[in-house]
């Protein structure tokens, strides 16, 4: 195994291209005759549209067309049921009819020769509204009624909890927070008259997906929309399922015949692309005096838009991550007046760990208990949730190197009573987990008679890494260098691939490049039967190691390469295609990542200043294919994790619905210095069921806990404990004067 | 954004000529024009380009002061030796605000007139007397987390939101102007105005007028100064409470002190309140509590920014420990 690239770190093979710009992302497109669209969005956060004035605007220099609900041409409500990939993100077509859900909703859009002509005159175009007091706030919203949209149960949990001997009964929430990758969402649409079909340049995160959905909401047949989304600055989630934005564009372009560009400003990330929902969670934990859980209940209310559901499951956790024989989660929407939530890294179980780990320090806090050990009595050794047994789990190594590496023995528990010159450290801990999945995917890799290969799909690279993982299963299969394989990723017209998201797209294309690989070898070995050096062998005696064919017994030396075999019988290239999804092996089992944070933070109390000072991740992530990508990922996620627990908060003005905090300089971020160094371990042991590496997949799940190890921190250092995030000066104010009274 | 015309001035007295022209607006560094320009806050119909003033050195004054040309960077001020020595709670101002990029365009005339990061000026869709006399506040009931708690007003509540003019004020810098009318010199501490009834007026700037330089007066020696800001994270935040100290101890007391307060003014904020408190004073906890009290004592809370009050106050308080610990 020693000499496979596999694990090795690798840098991207995209890197080179994107910094020195040779990168083409979606609006990096140009098209002759291109013209931009320029939205106008709603300033009111519910209620109707009452007239629409475009006389001024449609006479200024450069406006080719003003659309909106009055003229706008027929769009379809996208089923949602046809094909495994086709969700939108809002359901309803851009301009349906002259309702206003949310602040920030496109009400019009303004199409112009240039840029700045389309913004000059979508600043000239007057909205009249009738207003109603929108809705922004959980507490201030109609509260659900009926059966719960996520349920878990086992036991009888509200008898567990009476009879417990101890009890904690909290409740914690979590904001909206809004992903803001740094490339904003933007869509170039062609439409090619003559052939009927639409091309959108997109900054997607699953472009079949995009491409089917598409489809429906235009109302055109699935061949006549190709979606090409080649690089992506990044999604969060947020890129997930196309937007309405994308809609427009298409229409524009098809109204107008000519390409049509259409950007989200950074003001409107905030509101018409989706956002965490914000949550709250009622958590109630019984256990017995020596910490062992008798009930865990975990009653969620959360916000979705008043256009589509959209569930957050924070109850999935509350059933597998401990060992309970009690078990109640119910979990509700509460409609407001935002747009539509849609998943950000690491959906449902992030804001799920922030409350289920923090009660579990609460528990460890009230019977003077270590928080690992209180963890570790809980410790479930099968998902006692789906009652499956685990394909592979070492949480318990992660804790327990964890707490080596971190120095965790020396940690005094009692509340502010660890210094480090002026400054007072806390040190939080938190559980990590996350599901690993696998779907549907095939990949075609061609084996060149250049000596070269080439390998495609129809998913694409978000900037996790997912080119460089492609050309390293093709190079350990063939042996060809990985410099020496193309991948081409991020177009409908290859062959279909899963969404980049829910941290399963590297588990999912594994199986189809590695099986369309050996496809591909096999391809060669069979034509080298008929090369005259092996000719009458039988291919099963040959075999195909850094590129050369030979026999089995013989060594990769005593071979030729295997693109003298193509060229010798004039093949431009052999093929390998294959599609792969999920097994019948891994319905038996419950597959899971699991791993610890470790955090420290120091404290001044006197100028009230919070800062992380150190920061350790032990991640069971299932085998990494790169080690370089890998911890990239789990060191970004600790970043917004840093983001999320001190500062991420996404802030509406309650009298208009709007998010005054839309840019970059008021919405809060971890900047670099917020973050310490941080450090990262994968206990590195491979998934047995999941594909033939055993890689999980590990793009989310760096997030959870991360805000509940901070909490954790910040309690033990201040003794403030902070069950709303984020944590904020006035809050750690509020609470130390609490104490010193 | 509308389209505007552009000018570039090559020497002062025909860029005072042009910058008097209805709807011209000077651009420096443009990182606060250009921002408003596209929210359509600003609506200049021209812009005047000063970048090609020669108004970019520093340069030492013959009573041993410091005159800092208006087109100088803020990065270059900030990272000038004399600065660093003399006036270190100047390059200390400087370097604890926005980025570096912004830094490298912002200059010092600039900095001085940057607008308020209020929501709701920067949102046309909102009441704001300060953007449009006469509309109401729409923050007096808003979100005002950000806002003054010291010179409000019922018709405006906006922070002035630098850095670099708190360490001004406590250095008591002189702002040097010209204008059709010819030259004049303003302390700092005559240059901004309280909002009262009319926010919409900031400061004593003519119409026209362009600042050309700001003078700093030399320190008696000895002199030490600090600038300690609080903010949520630690880098590219404006200030939520900021303190500049610039202090003279003589035989274990406080001979000279002046204290300015960021984050929490409407302008620029001098305590001289807080520093009769301390004036031949020693330096210790106690007085320092007592000269945050002075500073504080006028300070009205609104709904989210009450916190401000005691945050300004120890900020105050470790701003002054640390400026008069011997180090
Ligand atoms: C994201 C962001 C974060 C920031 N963070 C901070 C921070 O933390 N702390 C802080 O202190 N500041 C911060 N700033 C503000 C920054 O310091 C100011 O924008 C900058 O100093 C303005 O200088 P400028 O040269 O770019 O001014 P410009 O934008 O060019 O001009 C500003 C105003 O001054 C006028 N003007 C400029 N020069 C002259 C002159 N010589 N005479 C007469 N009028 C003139 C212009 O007409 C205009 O009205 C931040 C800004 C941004 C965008
Ligand atoms: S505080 Fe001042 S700047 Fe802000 S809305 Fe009110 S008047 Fe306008």
């Amino acid at each position: 195994m020693s000499d496979s690239v596999i694990g090795q770190p690798f840098t991207r093979i995209d890197g080179k291209w994107k910094v020195t710009g040779r990168a083409k992302y979606g609006v990096d497109y140009y098209f002759d005759r291109l013209v931009y669209g320029v939205g106008v969005a709603s300033t009111i956060g519910n209620g109707r549209v009452g007239g629409i004035d475009a006389a001024e605007a449609e006479k200024m220099p450069g406006v080719l067309a003003i659309l909106h609900h009055g003229n706008i041409e027929h769009l379809y409500h996208p089923a949602n049921q046809f094909e495994d990939q086709s969700r939108p993100g809002e359901s309803r077509p851009p301009f349906e009819d002259d309702r206003v859900y949310y602040y920030g909703q496109f009400v019009a859009l303004v199409i112009a020769e240039t840029f700045e002509q389309a913004l000059d005159a979508a600043s000239h175009v007057r909205v009249d509204y009738e207003a109603k007091p929108p809705v922004v706030r959980l507490d201030r919203a109609a509260q659900p009624t009926g059966e719960p949209q996520a349920h878990q149960a086992r036991g009888d949990a509200e008898s567990g909890f009476q009879q417990a001997p101890v009890k904690l009964d909290v409740t914690y929430v979590t904001p909206v927070e809004t992903h803001n990758p740094m490339e904003m969402h933007a869509t170039i649409a062609v439409w090619d008259k003559a052939k009927q079909k639409y091309t959108l340049y997109e900054t997607s995160q699953g472009v079949v997906n995009h491409r089917n959905v598409a489809s429906q909401v235009l109302g055109v047949p699935m061949e006549s929309v190709e979606v090409i989304s080649r690089f992506i600055g990044s999604g969060f989630g947020c890129k997930l399922f196309p937007w309405p934005h994308s809609w427009l564009a298409a229409i524009g372009s098809r109204h107008l015949e000519r390409p049509v560009k259409v950007s989200v400003p950074r003001t409107l990330m905030f509101t018409t692309v989706g956002h965490r929902p914000t949550i709250e969670q009622h958590v109630r934990l019984g256990a017995t005096q020596d910490g062992k859980l008798l009930a865990t209940i975990n009653e969620v209310r959360q916000s979705t838009s008043f256009i589509d559901a959209y569930l957050e499951d924070c109850v999935d956790p509350t059933s597998m991550l401990y060992s309970c024989p009690n078990v109640k989660g119910t979990q509700r929407e509460i409609r407001m007046n935002t747009g539509t939530p849609t998943p950000m890294r690491g959906p449902g179980r992030t804001p799920s760990l922030f409350a289920l780990e923090s009660a579990m320090d609460e528990l460890a806090v009230k019977l003077n208990l270590d928080p690992i050990d209180v963890r570790l009595r809980n410790y479930a050794d099968k998902d006692e949730g789906s009652g499956k047994p685990w394909s592979s789990k070492r949480l318990r190594e992660a804790y327990q190197m964890g707490a080596e590496r971190f120095g965790w023995k020396r940690r005094n528990p009692k509340v502010g009573s660890m210094r480090k010159g002026d400054e007072i450290l806390g040190w939080g801990m938190a559980t990590m987990t996350w599901p690993g999945h696998r779907q549907e995917a095939e990949v075609h890799v061609r084996l060149l008679a250049d000596g070269t290969a080439r390998a495609s799909c129809a998913t694409q690279d978000i900037g996790t890494g997912t080119y460089t993982i492609f050309a390293e299963v093709v190079s350990d299969r063939t042996g060809i260098p990985v410099d020496k394989i193309q991948v081409v990723l991020g177009d409908t017209s290859l062959p279909p691939g899963p969404t980049s998201g829910g941290s399963f797209t590297t588990a999912t294309v594994i199986p189809a490049i590695y099986q369309a690989s050996d496809k591909a070898v096999n391809a060669v070995l069979k034509a080298a039967a008929k090369y005259q050096g092996f000719s009458g062998a039988d291919p099963k005696s040959l075999k195909m190691t850094q590129g050369r064919v030979h026999p089995q017994d013989k060594p990769p030396s005593s071979g030729v390469p295997f693109q003298e075999i193509l060229q010798s019988q004039n093949l431009v290239g052999l093929d390998g295609k294959v599609k792969t999804g999920p097994t019948d092996e891994m319905k038996k089992y419950s597959i899971h990542s699991f791993g610890a944070h470790f955090c420290e933070v120091a404290w001044d109390p006197e100028i009230l200043r919070l800062r992380v000072s150190r920061w350790l991740s032990v991640v069971d992530g299932g085998r990494m294919m790169n080690a370089k990508t890998a911890r990239n990922q789990i060191l970004g996620a600790v970043v917004m994790g840093i983001g999320m627990g001190m500062l991420e908060e996404t802030v509406y003005d309650t009298r208009t619905g709007h998010p005054i905090n839309n840019n970059f300089a008021d919405y809060m971020v971890a900047v670099n210095a917020d973050v310490p160094e941080l450090e990262c371990i994968f206990l590195d042991y491979p998934d047995p069921v999941l594909n033939e590496y055993g890689a999980r997949g590990i793009g989310e799940i760096g997030l959870t806990g991360c805000a509940s190890a901070l909490t954790m921190a910040t309690y033990h250092a201040t003794g403030v404990r902070i069950r709303e995030l984020p944590i904020r000066i006035e809050k750690l104010m509020a609470g130390s004067v609490k104490e010193e009274n | 954004m509308q389209a505007f015309h552009y000018e570039k001035a090559s020497e002062v007295t025909s860029a005072v000529n042009s910058a008097g022209t209805p709807g011209v607006k000077i651009i420096a560094g443009g990182t606060t024009l250009v921002d408003l320009m596209k929210l359509n806050v600003e609506r200049p119909t021209g812009l005047l380009d000063i970048n090609g003033l020669p108004l970019d050195q520093i340069e030492k004054t013959p009573d041993g002061g410091l005159k800092i040309g208006a087109m100088v960077h803020n990065s270059d001020l900030a990272h000038n030796a004399l600065v660093k020595q003399q006036y270190a709670v100047l390059s200390q101002a400087l370097l604890s605000g926005a980025s570096p990029q912004l830094r490298n365009m912002a200059t010092t005339g600039g900095n001085l007139l940057q607008r308020t990061r209020c929501y709701y000026f920067r949102d046309t869709n909102y009441a704001c007397n300060k953007r449009k006399p006469g509309s109401g506040c729409a923050a007096i009931d808003g979100f005002n987390r950000m806002h003054a708690v010291l010179g409000t007003s019922e018709h405006c509540i906006a922070t002035h939101p630098s850095d670099m003019c708190i360490a001004m004020m406590a250095l008591e810098a002189v702002i040097h102007l010209r204008g059709q009318q010819g030259e004049r010199t303003v302390p700092i501490n005559d240059f901004y105005f309280v909002p009262g009834t009319t926010p919409q007026r900031e400061n004593v700037l003519a119409p026209g007028e362009l600042i050309t330089y700001v003078t700093l007066p030399p320190l008696p020696s000895g002199t030490r100064s600090y600038y300690l800001k609080r903010r949520d994270r630690a880098s590219y935040e404006f200030a939520l409470a900021s303190a500049a100290v610039v202090a003279l101890l003589q035989g274990g007391r406080i001979e000279r002190v002046r204290i300015a307060l960021g984050g929490v003014g409407t302008k620029p904020w001098r305590s001289v309140e807080a520093e009769h408190v301390l004036q031949k004073q020693q330096p210790d906890e106690k007085h320092f509590h007592a000269a945050a009290e002075a500073a504080l004592r006028g300070a009205r809370p609104l709904h989210d920014n009450a916190f401000k009050v005691e945050l300004a106050k120890r900020t105050l308080v470790r701003a002054l420990k640390t400026a008069t610990s011997n180090v």
